[in-house]
């Protein structure tokens, strides 16, 4: 399952290094983070899904404080 | 401006007055050191604490290279050297330029948001009673019935159940191609009702209707990124990390030698502020990001950056005949009357013995005679793959194909023709022959002229006969065509061409979406054309030319080698000016104020050199 989110990031780096994370995350078949359009993209398995966003949230936050995530 | 520029702002004012008081206090009364430290730390907690901040909490989240965790070290190192006034400015300076890349990104978002201004606010619902609520267009059912009033947008698609209008598809296809539309007609929602009140039954849901799929369509499009932004990405991994140490080394090694600690500390702190890789790191989604938004005011919908950038290296370009080169209508485009017949009267008695048929020969011709009593014919039979035997004001007309003219025992001149040749006779006298194709579209040549000037090898592949294709395909000036092939023979040749093509040159296939679903999806990129509310097309294509002109697909070549070469621009700009400002800082020529520059003079003017790839007045 492929899913968008509307995100809040403030900068184009943080945007570049969420992705990096989220994307080396187990589970996570595919992620992207866009800056410009401050959308995020998530792919995984449907049943897992939930978890994966929860741990992609999580690590989003981690990498840049300022992250904010409209789910 | 936002409430947060706002606030940065702010801080950056009272920050730069204070330093500004500050420097001119200390040029005529020296103090001590330490009251100067205490005085310096007033303006740079204002202007730093969030950067210090963010660069704690970085470190402690594992986060070590970040440009906050930069920023911080080189300013506190500065500081750390008695260099009080560079410690505040670099703070100062790298703030400015953050808010003018907040500022620059967020006046790109609204102008792209404000070129893609076909969002609908409401929609007018008519209630069973016949009156009128404005309410969200997400709330209205399938079958609703609603009200556009002239200078609205319609918010749905639908069919128009009363009224006539002039529709303007301008904010859609670039252009502005006036559309009338009457009772029965479907309207596509994103459109603007020019004249007249419309009320239209709505056949899709918002989410679903034409303007949300194409918002939705170019809102992610950047999510999908191209692969020099992603090197990108890649290379700010390696670049910072590398730059650091190299930092370390000059601020350690060197002095162990030669002295001079504070020094070469400056110059590796100098280094830091070098390492941010922040003119890249945003200039080059910001180029994409404009690139789409302002191929997308052109009538071009392009679905990634990937797409952007494969578009700019196209070397053959594969296009499906009809309805794509052609405008996929029939239309009588020569006559050929016999000795002592008028033109007139062949096309009139032709039209008149097909009066009774539906085929879209048929019609064509009647369509070249109009205005004819169809009462003069009578006694119609249909001769299968022959053609037609009809009573015309009592005499026998035979119209059809060569073989019909056979079988009858009718001499007949042979015509030439690319197209389908009806032969006329009358009371067993061949009167002439008429000849009917489909018409190339006004600009299908000038397309193939561009996409040959461009170096561009173009292919025509297309199930109808070689003669009709080779015939438009010489017209039309093509490299290459191949013709009678059935929809798997497509896709077979358009493997052939993949082999064929050079390397690192990408293969188009433009069709009008149809049935050219599996060969959209095997091209490099797939190109649909006249997608205008097909969702098969919109949804198998990478590429969606809002329109059906030919000429969109030379023109989004060239609109996609802007995009790169602003790339490239940047990449090479900002790489030059950060290695030769590290190389001139190690060696001590350049100081932190150069490093300054290097950092937030290029992020700046490599945002500025991105934001043109907003502006399409060029290509209009």
């Amino acid at each position: 399952m492929q899913k968008k989110f509307k995100i809040e990031v403030d900068c184009a780096n943080c945007a570049a290094k969420i992705e990096t994370a989220v994307k080396a995350l187990p589970g996570v078949k595919n992620a992207s983070v866009s800056f410009m359009a401050q959308k995020m993209l998530l792919e995984a398995d449907d049943d897992a899904f939930d978890e994966v966003l929860k741990a992609a949230v999580q690590t989003a936050k981690k990498v840049e404080p300022d992250f904010e995530i409209e789910l | 401006m936002t409430k947060k520029q706002k606030k940065t702002l702010n801080r950056i004012v009272i920050a730069a007055v204070l330093s500004a008081l500050l420097a001119v206090v200390l040029h005529f009364a020296p103090l001590p050191r330490l009251v100067q430290l205490i005085l310096w730390l007033v303006p740079y907690y204002i202007i730093g604490h969030d950067v210090l901040r963010k660069a704690f909490l970085g470190i402690k989240g594992g986060e070590v290279f970040d440009e906050n965790f930069l920023m911080a070290v080189a300013t506190v190192g500065a500081m750390a050297c008695g260099e009080y006034g560079e410690g505040v400015a670099v703070m100062l300076f790298y703030q400015i330029g953050e808010l003018f890349q907040s500022y620059a990104v967020g006046k790109s978002r609204s102008s792209i948001s404000a070129l893609m201004d076909i969002r609908p606010d409401s929609a007018n619902l008519e209630d069973a009673d016949g009156s009128i609520r404005t309410v969200d267009p997400d709330d209205v059912a399938i079958g609703s019935v609603i009200v556009v009033k002239p200078g609205e947008k319609i918010p749905l698609d639908g069919t128009v159940l009363s009224g006539e209008s002039t529709l303007n598809t301008a904010a859609l296809t670039g252009e502005s191609r006036p559309r009338s539309v009457r009772p029965g007609d479907e309207v596509i929602s994103g459109c603007v009702n020019s004249d007249g009140v419309l009320r239209i039954t709505t056949s899709k849901l918002y989410g679903e209707s034409t303007v949300a799929k194409i918002l939705d369509l170019v809102e992610n499009s950047s999510l999908k990124k191209a692969p020099v932004e992603n090197f990108i990405t890649k290379f700010a991994r390696y670049y910072t990390p590398a730059v650091c140490a190299a930092a370390l080394v000059l601020a350690f090694v060197p002095p162990i030698f030669a002295g001079h600690w504070a020094d070469w500390i400056m110059r590796a702190l100098t280094f830091l502020v070098i390492s941010c890789p922040c003119a890249l790191v945003i200039s080059i989604p910001l180029t994409f990001f404009g690139g789409i938004g302002g191929a997308s005011r052109l009538g071009i919908l392009v679905k990634g950056g990937n797409y952007l950038e494969a578009l700019s290296k196209t070397g053959t370009a594969v296009f499906d005949k009809t309805g794509t080169l052609t405008q996929g209508v029939f239309k009588v485009t020569a006559v050929h009357p016999a000795d002592g017949v008028t033109e007139a009267d062949l096309l009139e008695t032709a039209a008149l013995a097909e009066s009774f048929s539906s085929h879209p020969i048929s019609k064509s011709l009647r369509e070249a005679a109009p205005g004819l009593d169809a009462r003069r014919a009578a006694d119609a039979q249909e001769l299968a793959g022959h053609g037609v035997k009809t009573l015309v004001d009592g005499k026998t007309v035979l119209a059809g194909n060569a073989r019909l003219m056979d079988a009858e025992g009718i001499a007949y001149t042979a015509a030439a023709g690319a197209g389908t040749l009806v032969y006329v006779a009358r009371e067993g006298q061949f009167i002439g022959s008429i000849l009917i194709s489909d018409e190339e579209k006004p600009t299908a040549k000038a397309a193939m002229q561009g996409l040959q000037a461009q170096g561009v090898r173009t292919v025509m592949l297309t199930g109808d006969s070689p003669a009709v294709a080779q015939a438009v395909a010489a017209d039309l000036g093509m490299d290459e065509v191949h013709a009678g092939l059935l929809p798997a023979d497509k896709v077979q040749w358009v493997e052939t061409l993949l082999q064929q093509k050079p390397e690192k040159k990408e293969l188009v296939f433009v069709g009008d979406g149809i049935n050219d679903a599996p060969v959209l999806m095997r091209a490099d990129i797939g190109i649909a054309m006249g997608a205008l509310g097909s969702d098969a097309a919109i949804e198998a294509a990478d590429v969606v030319l809002m329109d059906d002109d030919p000429a969109k697909i030379s023109l989004a070549m060239r609109f996609s080698r802007r995009c790169m070469r602003i790339v490239y621009q940047n990449i090479v700009f900002a790489l030059a000016v950060k290695a030769l400002c590290l190389v001139l800082t190690a060696l001590g020529i350049t100081n932190m104020w150069w490093g300054v520059f290097a950092d937030v003079g290029v992020m700046v003017l490599a945002v500025l050199n991105a934001t043109r790839m907003l502006n399409v007045k060029m290509y209009r």
